[in-house]
């Protein structure tokens, strides 16, 4: 069969890709979830200001492409901020700039499944929480938000799969992840073009799908007293 | 004896809706007050004033000599001596039992997790539901539900207890078992605000019964003035509809 072909003969390039897709992904999802739970946090405050701002973020991420969103951050933010010597180059290059846009972008969308997660939990958690003399942070903490996890979780799982696909655009600016190296495999081949991006798909989805097993394994073990 | 809570003119709007009109009440230290009244009379909004669950529109509430509607009040601290009890538990489902009693005594570091522990089984024990300890609310009865919620609240050692409707949501078979540990308390001299619809209840445990309607106190007096010579033409309309 041949994408067994083709991974048998190319296969240090797809190892080699697959970790650099793998590196944006895991550091994406890390800063994506503090950034989402911040905006997210931010967004139910009653200070009319705060709310503003995340909304206007979360609608300015949600109604571009990422695609766009990536030649901002990448050209267009180098050409802007470079009067103030500013270059990607020193801190890591496109792959930096990479990381950053996926983390604007997917922070947006946990801020929106935090948010929901928290308004998902019944106020009279809350209230009794308060009532108890428990300050609002801590109310948060240890009531609010893990109630709100498990609601959030399905969700958070489809954002982080989400993410592992989207790393695939960050190829238009050089990094070679598993997409830009299926392009480089199969613009050096003259057959077995199919069979490059049929293996390209299967990297992606091979770790895809221990996501979402892994969702329902955790959605398992979270619940409780049921 | 000292007023434990003290309104002046209390006031509350939700945007055009007035529901409370201005209530002047004093509460003294052991008292048992139950207030009743129509659905929409302000009741539960004045009971949820009183630890500032609700942001009073005008007016000033003392509770223990405090002003809590000031801002510089550490209503934190307050709330700590306010226990609350709820019309649906508000338990926190994703812990256990004795977890849901030492929460808050732990987190706000007024106990260590043994001293809570051993003091939340002693509470446990007073409501009746010592080996539940290990339970999640989910796989408790209504009743033994806000049983718990009772201990949860006097893990923090309140010295004013405040029932929002505590037997509203409750099967009538599980009412009796709530009244009775609400009445040992209230045997031990708790002072408590109890908003109820429970006559019984009222007759039996109250010091003192408010009748309110549309915002305003209409009228107050000992269980038997109330529920046996009622005066106001409202009251006697509202008991003669539930009694």
């Amino acid at each position: 069969m041949s994408i067994i072909n083709v991974i048998s003969q190319s296969y240090p390039s797809f190892l080699a890709a697959l970790l650099e897709t793998v590196k944006m992904t895991i550091l994406t999802l890390v800063f994506a979830t503090l950034l989402g739970t911040i905006i997210g946090l931010l967004s139910i405050s009653k200070i009319k200001p705060l709310k503003f701002i995340t909304t206007l973020y979360i609608d300015i991420i949600r109604g571009t492409p990422l695609l766009v969103q990536i030649f901002v951050v990448y050209y267009g933010v180098a050409q802007a901020f470079k009067p103030m010597g500013f270059s990607w180059n020193p801190i890591g290059g496109a792959f930096t700039a990479g990381v950053v846009t996926l983390t604007l972008n997917a922070g947006a969308y946990m801020a929106e499944i935090v948010r929901g997660g928290i308004e998902s939990v019944d106020k009279g958690q809350m209230e009794a929480a308060r009532s108890l003399g428990l300050p609002y942070g801590r109310s948060m903490l240890k009531i609010i938000l893990p109630q709100a996890f498990r609601t959030m979780l399905p969700s958070i799982i489809n954002q982080f799969i989400i993410t592992l696909k989207d790393t695939s655009l960050i190829s238009v600016i050089g990094i070679r992840e598993l997409t830009y190296n299926g392009k480089v495999l199969a613009a050096n081949a003259v057959t077995m073009v199919m069979a490059i991006w049929l293996t390209v798909a299967l990297f992606y989805l091979i770790p895809c799908t221990i996501l979402s097993k892994s969702a329902k394994v955790i959605e398992k073990k979270v619940a409780y007293g049921k | 004896m000292e007023n434990k809570i003290v309104t002046k003119g209390l006031k509350k709007s939700f945007g055009q809706l007035d529901v409370l009109r201005g209530i002047d009440l004093k509460i003294a230290e052991r008292e048992v007050l139950c207030l009743i009244g129509p659905s929409g009379s302000g009741k539960s909004t004045f009971l949820r004033c009183l630890n500032r669950l609700e942001t009073i529109t005008d007016g000033e509430v003392f509770v223990h000599g405090e002003n809590i509607t000031d801002k510089k009040v550490d209503i934190n601290k307050m709330r700590e001596k306010i226990g609350m009890v709820f019309q649906h538990f508000n338990l926190f489902p994703h812990l256990t039992v004795i977890k849901n009693i030492t929460l808050a005594p732990t987190e706000l570091k007024i106990m260590d997790k043994e001293a809570a522990k051993a003091n939340g089984l002693k509470l446990l024990k007073r409501v009746g539901l010592e080996d539940k300890a290990d339970a999640y609310p989910g796989q408790l009865s209504g009743g033994q539900k806000q049983r718990v919620a009772i201990a949860r609240s006097l893990a923090m050692n309140p010295d004013i207890m405040l029932f929002d409707e505590p037997t509203s949501a409750l099967d009538p078979e599980m009412v009796g078992e709530v009244l009775d540990v609400m009445k040992k308390l209230a045997a031990e001299g708790m002072t408590m605000v109890v908003v109820t619809h429970e006559m019984g209840f009222a007759r039996e445990v109250a010091d003192r019964v408010i009748f309110m309607d549309d915002g305003l106190i209409v009228e107050e007096g000992t269980p038997e003035e109330i529920f046996s010579h009622p005066k106001e033409p409202r009251t006697i309309d509202f008991l003669n509809k539930v009694l």
